[in-house]
């Protein structure tokens, strides 16, 4: 019976950019800026990396195909790169490409890369692209992103028949705590606090998310090195070790774009690689054990309903929780203490990447006062890529011993 | 006995008032001002001549075996395609067999008739039984021009056959003439007429008469034997005239739903028709005749099969579903009359792959999904793998057709990022009554008319046009089931 890979293999180093509307960057730019941050916090060379997993996700701009461009880039020795495409979840799936690497033996240290450059295509929101086939390209509804998720709240508000006007003001506090968190972070793209009364009067963009229920599309690019905690001992023997303690992803089957029993009210995904992570982890009661955690807040209903979806908050009560601060960074668990998608915005494979910089350092306790999560133990990173009712869900729970 | 078995009617639900459109370009043409009464049927920005004769065939066969239909003919002049047989479209949307006799009648605004008259005949003859006729038209006058006033969209469909028919076919009379008063050329996309007097005086007042005394002469019969007229024209002078020649008086004349339509076209008579047939008794004998390129008379006698038919939807019913358009701009981006500003977003370029339209032309075209053999679970699009997770069998699945069983809301939105000429785009999932479940596109409401377990009907509409290549495509949408209407 397979046993996962908890404690297998440590973070050794990582580097993430300034995200935002990095105009004066191209995606090379964004590489050299995350690996050389990368590479000094590893304290190892680059010859030493045996093996290295590229994520990237919009073709039509950004990289091109393969994994070409990180060896061209970086000009890395000859080594495999091996690119990876999964939505949202690109970055954090690159991170299990060399984590499995690591754990399985077949290299000492591996690179974990994404990068994604999606401001050069000349209108807001994400690119309209047949992302999901030729057919639903034909018959699929005329949909962007926000639209797609904005339907969890018109199905949760329906299913626990909790009014709208509810659901809104605990999006609203979503993006307010996140903006709160997201101005202290020098890394982020939007560094403002937003009052309370602007996001909930902000234009719609598909009912019932407004401006601020969205996350902005911004530049990024963020990496890892990762190695055996052995090796790690050796290169940086007085320093604390960030471990993997669960890695898990789950697919949707088609059940929920096509069959009628889904109620559309959370991703069943993302309870399925929750189950599966927490069991990888060794958590068994999540709202008392994780400490920290950066999810997937694309949407701010998205990240309502992850509350749920990760078996924090109780069905149908995300927003008594997140109204209480459950979720600020002052709270019980603070989520997305660095500003999340909503600051950082989302170029998509470099955010979970981007996700687990921020538990990585949060766990060494690197961040000064005011943006730090008292005393963590462990970080949990959540992406949900495509659209709710079919979707790539992935999770990383990360910690030290 | 030969005649008509069914009929269907359709009419777009935006209704755009003349004083409107007056309104907007009256500082043009003055004149105009006389044409300004009453309103005018728009088609929705995603419908066209194809899709509202789809709508008013399907309208037409409910209740009765797609199986049985041996052909479908359909007739306009602003159909979608000048190669690429629109009735194949049609044929797909109402999911019949393929071996079935298809064809596009066009150019003369008599098409209608005429391809009624070609059913007739073909079942008479014996070559074709169950023949589905369809009429859409949505022709565009110039800014300011009176055409622009009088035109209107709609549609309406017949079923030919030779048992149950409710309108017995009497006989038909044709003419022919190259009399051009209204013509548009093969590039052009507006109509362009001659002088209306001539029109009025040589075309409607001297080309009707002549039909209606070539058919009564055929057929034995004096003009007065008639119980209801129906003939296009919108010249009320024209009318009176016509009428007095002849000796209609009062009800005998159907109305030409001008005040509430307008012209539609190849569609106007067999929209009359289908109207006229609401309400008639067995024993009626009606009078039919299109003007346009010359005229068709057709005449029929109603017979006591009328009260068995189920009651259709029919123009009627489609009158009661009304929606006020009362912007002109938003009818001139609709009709692309003009070039608005869609967003870099709205020029991403959406290719159609022939190829693979062809492997999919039935589920696109007919709505048509699967049912699994072994757990009995319905679902769209048709799969190889059973959806169900508690199934999952491989290749156990038969053809279901989901177009006729509508749905319920599962989660909807209004999105205003979405590049539409008809912003907010709106959809969202729909569980499809009897199983199965897809995200659809909800046309025809506003986002007021969306809950979650609404009830929604599915419409076949235009689903995207690629102005680069020149290609409609189709697809359905689901439509929210108006409350107290049918």
């Amino acid at each position: 019976m397979a046993e996962g890979i908890r404690d297998k293999v440590v973070v050794l180093g990582m580097g993430c950019t300034k995200f935002g509307e990095r105009w004066e960057a191209g995606p090379e730019d964004l590489a050299v800026e995350a690996f050389t941050e990368c590479l000094a916090d590893a304290q190892i060379e680059k010859k030493d990396i045996q093996a290295s997993w590229l994520g990237s996700h919009i073709d039509e701009i950004n990289i091109g195909k393969g994994g070409n461009f990180l060896g061209l880039t970086l000009k890395l020795p000859l080594i495999p790169v091996t690119r990876t495409e999964n939505f949202c979840a690109s970055g954090t799936e690159a991170f299990r490409g060399a984590c499995y690497g690591v754990a399985s033996g077949a290299y000492d240290i591996a690179l974990a890369f994404g990068v994604e450059k999606l401001k050069d295509t000349g209108y807001g929101g994400l690119p309209d692209s047949p992302a999901f086939g030729q057919v639903q390209a034909m018959i699929g509804p005329n949909a962007t992103a926000p639209g797609m998720f904005a339907q969890i709240a018109t199905a949760y508000s329906a299913k626990y028949n909790v009014p709208m006007d509810r659901i809104k003001e605990a999006m609203a506090h979503i993006s307010w705590k996140s903006h709160q968190n997201g101005a202290k972070n020098p890394r982020a793209h939007l560094r403002k606090p937003i009052p309370i009364e602007q996001i909930m009067g902000a234009p719609m963009i598909a009912y019932p998310l407004g401006l601020f229920d969205c996350c902005g599309v911004s530049d990024g690019s963020s990496c890892a090195i990762v190695t055996t905690p052995e090796i790690a001992s050796k290169i940086k023997p007085n320093d604390p070790q960030v471990k993997v303690k669960a890695l898990q992803v789950a697919v949707s089957s088609g059940e929920e774009a096509l069959y009628t029993k889904w109620d559309g009210a959370g991703m069943i995904t993302t309870r399925e690689a929750a189950k599966r992570a927490y069991a990888e982890a060794g958590i068994k009661n999540p709202r008392e054990e994780i400490s920290m955690m950066e999810v997937h807040d694309c949407f701010s209903i998205t990240e309502f309903a992850t509350m749920e979806d990760l078996g924090i908050s109780a069905p149908g009560t995300a927003a008594d929780d997140i109204l209480a601060g459950f979720y600020d960074l002052d709270g019980q668990i603070p989520c997305q203490p660095d500003g999340g998608l909503k600051c950082f915005g989302h170029p998509i494979a470099a955010s979970g990447l981007r996700m687990l910089f921020e538990m990585y350092n949060q766990l060494l306790g690197r961040w000064p006062e005011d943006r730090a999560v008292k005393d963590p133990k462990y970080g949990l990173t959540h992406n949900l890529g495509g659209v709710p009712n079919q979707n790539v869900c992935s999770i990383a729970i990360v910690g030290l011993d | 006995m030969v005649g008509i078995r069914s009929y269907g009617g359709y009419v777009p639900r935006y209704r755009m008032n003349r004083m409107v459109v007056f309104g907007s370009m009256g500082w043009l043409n003055p004149a105009n001002i006389m044409n300004a009464q009453g309103e005018k049927a728009v088609a929705n920005f995603d419908e066209d001549a194809v899709t509202m004769a789809s709508a008013a065939a399907t309208d037409c066969i409910a209740g009765f075996d797609r199986e049985s239909i041996g052909g479908v003919y359909f007739a306009s002049t602003t159909a979608s395609y000048k190669e690429r047989l629109c009735a194949n479209l049609i044929s797909g949307s109402l999911a019949t067999s393929e071996a079935v006799r298809t064809a596009d009648f066009a150019n003369g605004l008599k098409a209608g008739t005429t391809a009624l008259i070609a059913a007739l005949d073909a079942v008479a003859a014996g070559s074709a039984n169950n023949v589905v006729v369809g009429a859409g038209d949505c022709r565009l006058g110039k800014m300011g021009s009176v055409q622009e006033l009088m035109f209107g969209d709609g549609a309406a469909a017949m079923l030919v056959g030779d048992t149950d028919v409710i309108a017995e076919f009497k006989g038909a009379y044709s003419t022919g003439h190259d009399f051009v008063d209204h013509m548009r050329g093969a590039e052009s996309k507006y109509d362009r007429q001659w002088e209306e007097r001539w029109i009025r005086d040589i075309g409607f007042g001297q080309f009707l008469p002549e039909a209606i005394t070539g058919l009564c002469e055929k057929l034995g019969m004096a003009p007065t034997d008639f119980t209801k007229v129906i003939y296009p024209c919108y010249y009320g002078g024209a009318r009176k005239a016509i009428n007095k020649k002849i000796g209609f008086e009062g009800e005998v004349v159907q109305d030409n739903m001008q005040a509430i339509i307008g012209d539609a076209g190849t569609a106007q008579s067999l929209m009359m028709l289908a109207k006229a047939l609401e309400d008639a008794a067995p024993g009626d004998k009606l009078l039919v005749l299109s003007y346009g390129s010359g005229c068709d008379a057709l005449a029929f006698e109603v017979t006591d099969a009328i009260k068995d038919l189920p009651k259709r939807r029919g123009i009627s019913g489609c009158l009661a579903r009304r929606a006020e358009l009362d912007s002109y701009t938003k009818y001139m981006v609709w009709r692309r009359m003009c070039d608005p500003e869609m967003g870099l977003r709205g020029e991403e370029q959406k290719w159609t792959r022939w190829s693979l339209h062809w492997r999919w032309h039935k589920a696109m075209l007919g709505l048509i999904g699967s049912r699994c053999l072994a757990c009995g679970t319905q679902q769209y699009p048709p799969q190889r793998v059973c959806v169900n997770p508690d199934c999952g069998a491989i290749d156990q699945m038969e053809p279901v057709i989901v177009s006729d069983k509508g749905g319920k809301v599962a989660s909807f939105t209004s999105d205003m990022l979405a590049a539409s000429t008809n912003p907010p785009a709106m959809y969202g999932s729909v569980n499809i009554n009897g199983g199965g479940r897809y995200v659809f596109d909800f046309t025809d409401c506003t986002i007021d008319e969306l809950a979650v377990g609404r009830e929604v009907e599915f419409s076949f509409r235009v689903k995207m046009h690629d102005a680069v290549r020149d290609i409609t495509n189709y697809f359905w949408k689901a439509v929210p089931v108006a409350e107290g209407v049918e």
